[in-house]
């Protein structure tokens, strides 16, 4: 009899650990459909040279990363400087996709702030986003040898997210 | 003559603030009907409390444009949905799909109104149980009572 006084205790304990868990959630950070589906096809200039290009063809067989970012995008300034020391530290290919942006912005950022990227390729008017489902720039991509897509960073990559997803997941494709 | 220029000033300044027609929404309209009617039941995912037709956001603009062209080709509302949503996720969707992951969602409602009609029903059962299982008044509880009510009434 006296358990029974103890029911909406336990009903406002699960409500609330529902809510704790609920509202600590970030609502922009959707999960993407892709992951684990093939990286969709595309041919794209690249931003340094327009006659040569770019399609997610070329990387068959390696572990590469494709970021996409912008000279418009604040938080893509923020991961910037992260991305540079990738690009010293790892072999890994960052491939980066310059979305619906200005090729003078684009290449100045590059100028300004250094150039982490073995190719830029250029989405001017942001068709191969929306094949990848951008929709909030900075975003990056791990895909694997057989061009899977195994991860997708929504947002800048902090530090933690590199050294504790990202990083481990490289090694492990690697070793695949 | 100062107030005649003045006038006149006035006017040509009406002329030049003339309206121009207004352009027209899009080329097609009955694509344009189509692509609304298929975005405004889709959410746009910078602004997430907009619909993909109302938002403003440059991406939310781009999606019209592509589901324009989508329709253009011919595709159907079905396959433009499949689209979005292998892209996006069933996120983009207002009305989320009848599938495994989403039958908690469509039946919880019901089967908690069915709970609580359950809950009712023991309920009403077990009082009405009570209120037949009490014992009439003995004897004395009878006399002792009128004898109360008697009192009472002096």
């Amino acid at each position: 009899m006296k358990a029974k006084f103890l029911i909406p205790l336990a009903l406002f304990v699960v409500l609330v650990g529902f809510l704790a868990v609920g509202l600590n959630r970030d609502p922009r950070e959707v999960p993407s459909p892709l992951v684990g589906k093939a990286a969709p096809a595309f041919r794209v200039p690249q931003l340094d040279a327009a006659g040569k290009t770019f399609s997610p063809e070329d990387m068959k067989g390696k572990v590469w990363l494709l970021n996409v970012w912008a000279s418009w995008c604040v938080s893509c300034r923020e991961e910037h400087p992260l991305l540079v020391e990738f690009s010293r530290s790892q072999e890994t290919p960052l491939i980066g996709l310059d979305y619906k942006d200005k090729r003078e912005d684009g290449l100045g950022v590059l100028v300004r702030a250094g150039n982490p990227y073995s190719i830029t390729a250029f989405d001017g008017d942001g068709r191969v986003g929306i094949d990848y489902g951008v929709y909030g720039v900075p975003e990056t991509y791990v895909i694997d040898k057989a061009g899977v897509i195994r991860y997708k960073q929504i947002g800048p990559i902090t530090r933690e997210a590199l050294d504790k997803k990202i990083l481990p997941l490289i090694n492990e494709l690697n070793k695949s | 003559m100062k107030r005649l220029f003045a006038s006149l000033l006035l006017a040509l300044a009406c002329t030049a603030a003339w309206p121009k027609d207004a352009p027209p929404l899009a080329e097609d309209p009955a694509v344009e009907k189509r692509m609304i009617a298929i975005s405004e039941e889709m959410r746009c995912l910078v602004c997430q409390n907009e619909s993909l037709a109302a938002s403003q956001a440059d991406l939310a603009q781009d999606l019209r444009r592509e589901l324009r062209g989508l329709i253009k080709e011919g595709k159907s509302d079905e396959e433009i949905k499949q689209f979005m949503v292998s892209r996006y996720g069933d996120f983009v969707l207002y009305r989320p799909r009848m599938q495994p992951t989403t039958w908690l969602l469509w039946a919880g409602p019901f089967v908690l109104l069915i709970a609580g009609i359950a809950v009712l029903i023991g309920y009403l059962r077990r009082r009405s149980r009570v209120v037949e299982q009490e014992a009439p008044l003995s004897e004395d509880d009878a006399k002792r009572a009128e004898a109360l009510l008697k009192e009472g009434g002096q």
